[in-house]
């Protein structure tokens, strides 16, 4: 097993040992979003009409709740320090720990959604491309929350912090999630705003891990 | 033959110079003692050896050759025990030190059992690490040096929380390791069992303007 896939498999393992905040951000995501029927009333069309975005800004939320203890508490037992000094550049090891993440909170997340957009009457022509850019936007979500949960781990409150730092960065993705999904409803191609939120995930990919790496060497010194 | 050295080595903390000017010379087999009253740098030594914190001032070299030119390979070949034990307490003793011999791909399990055996672990293996005491963590902290064999031991008051006899296992295992051509540096107040070369870092104390 090559080091990369053994930090998936221990991120993973340690999440299902202690049975972990995946299923919180789960339940988080349904309650959530189930309220906006008792919020904003039971009318089917209005309803219908803000699903795309109750959805997303639900899914947006949960991904922010759940990234918040990435690091957390490898800092505090001092698991960090071990994983700066595997042989595996300290990026990498921050895209296996991101991609674990994504496993256990944003791939549930985009396969619970479509059940919610039953439950808000959203068209059913909309659930392939919501799946769709759901599957593209939660690892960008992930990444880029990443990078904000590495800048806050030696801070007090640093949930606040991480929601002030990163939500304004969770905008682009928001934007072209919810533009597919419309686009896909009102019968337009959604095809274009999916390649964005693609490119989004592309130019995270690399970028995000880089800049992680760093914020937790600066934790570490 | 192994050596390591650091020439000129200058610390900051914050805005505190920690030491200047120091300089280190471990060769295969030997054990270099850092010693010091609290806050002379003695961990911030040890994390500048380890690539963790960056020297403001001089060079470590390995056999000749700056370790900055290749910090991967350096990590490959260092083992760092810091105060922290990096012990997940939801997984078994065991399944602990098997995942760092995962992460550092190696796959040894004869290798396993003699750390197990050294640190007097073999009838907690299959203990959740939550219910261990600080010392039992400690040793496991410690198993993991054995666990995933590399030549440069870089420990950080490795004997805190140590009982008696925890103490004499571990002087046991440093002495395998020095006989075995390893390197080991290692900061303690009291007395760690292994006894070496004793780098005082109250001598390399900055005078008083320079750390205002």
């Amino acid at each position: 097993m090559t080091p990369f896939l053994a930090v998936v498999r221990r991120d993973l393992q340690l999440a299902l040992r202690q049975g972990s905040d995946a299923a919180l951000v789960l339940i988080f995501y349904l309650l959530a979003v189930l309220l906006f029927p008792f919020g904003v009333g039971p009318e089917p069309n209005l309803l219908a009409r803000i699903s795309t975005g109750v959805l997303w800004v639900t899914a947006l939320l949960a991904a922010l709740l759940a990234i918040e203890r990435l690091f957390v508490s490898e800092y505090e037992d001092g698991s960090l320090d071990q994983l700066a000094l595997l042989p595996l550049p300290l990026s990498l090891v921050v895209l296996a720990k991101v991609l674990a993440h994504w496993l256990l909170t944003g791939l549930p997340l985009t396969l619970l959604a479509p059940f919610l957009a039953i439950a808000l009457g959203m068209d059913e022509s909309g659930y392939p491309v919501l799946v769709l850019a759901l599957a593209l936007g939660t690892p960008t979500l992930s990444l880029i929350g990443a990078l904000g949960a590495a800048l806050t781990v030696g801070a007090r409150r640093g949930g606040a912090l991480l929601a002030l730092l990163v939500l304004p960065l969770y905008i682009p993705a928001l934007i072209f999630g919810v533009a597919a999904v419309d686009a896909s409803l009102t019968g337009l191609a959604s095809l274009p705003h999916l390649a964005i939120l693609a490119a989004l995930l592309l130019a995270a990919i690399p970028l995000c891990p880089w800049a992680t790496a760093a914020a937790l060497r600066q934790a570490l010194e | 033959m192994t050596l390591f050295a650091g020439h000129g080595l200058a610390c900051r903390r914050g805005e505190r110079l920690v030491f200047a000017g120091l300089s280190f010379r471990v060769a295969a087999g030997d054990v270099l003692l850092l010693r010091g009253p609290n806050g002379s740098g003695k961990s911030s030594l040890l994390r500048c050896m380890a690539g963790l914190l960056a020297p403001v001032a001089g060079a470590q070299t390995w056999d000749e050759r700056p370790i900055a030119l290749d910090p991967e390979a350096h990590r490959g070949r260092l083992r760092y025990v810091g105060h922290q034990d990096a012990v997940k307490p939801a997984l078994t003793v065991l399944e602990n030190l098997a995942l760092w011999q995962q992460l550092h791909g190696v796959s040894d399990s004869a290798a396993l059992r003699r750390a197990l055996t050294a640190l007097g672990l073999d009838p907690l293996a299959e203990l959740p690490a939550r219910l261990l005491s600080a010392g039992q963590r400690r040793r496991v902290a410690l198993a993991r040096l054995l666990a995933t064999p590399a030549p440069l031991w870089l420990l950080d008051e490795p004997t805190t929380a140590l009982d008696d006899e925890g103490v004499g296992r571990f002087a046991r295992m440093a002495g395998d390791h020095r006989a075995g051509g390893g390197l080991v540096v290692l900061s303690s107040h009291g007395d760690p069992g292994v006894h070496g070369e004793v780098l005082a870092l109250a001598d390399f104390a900055p005078p008083r303007e320079a750390a205002a």
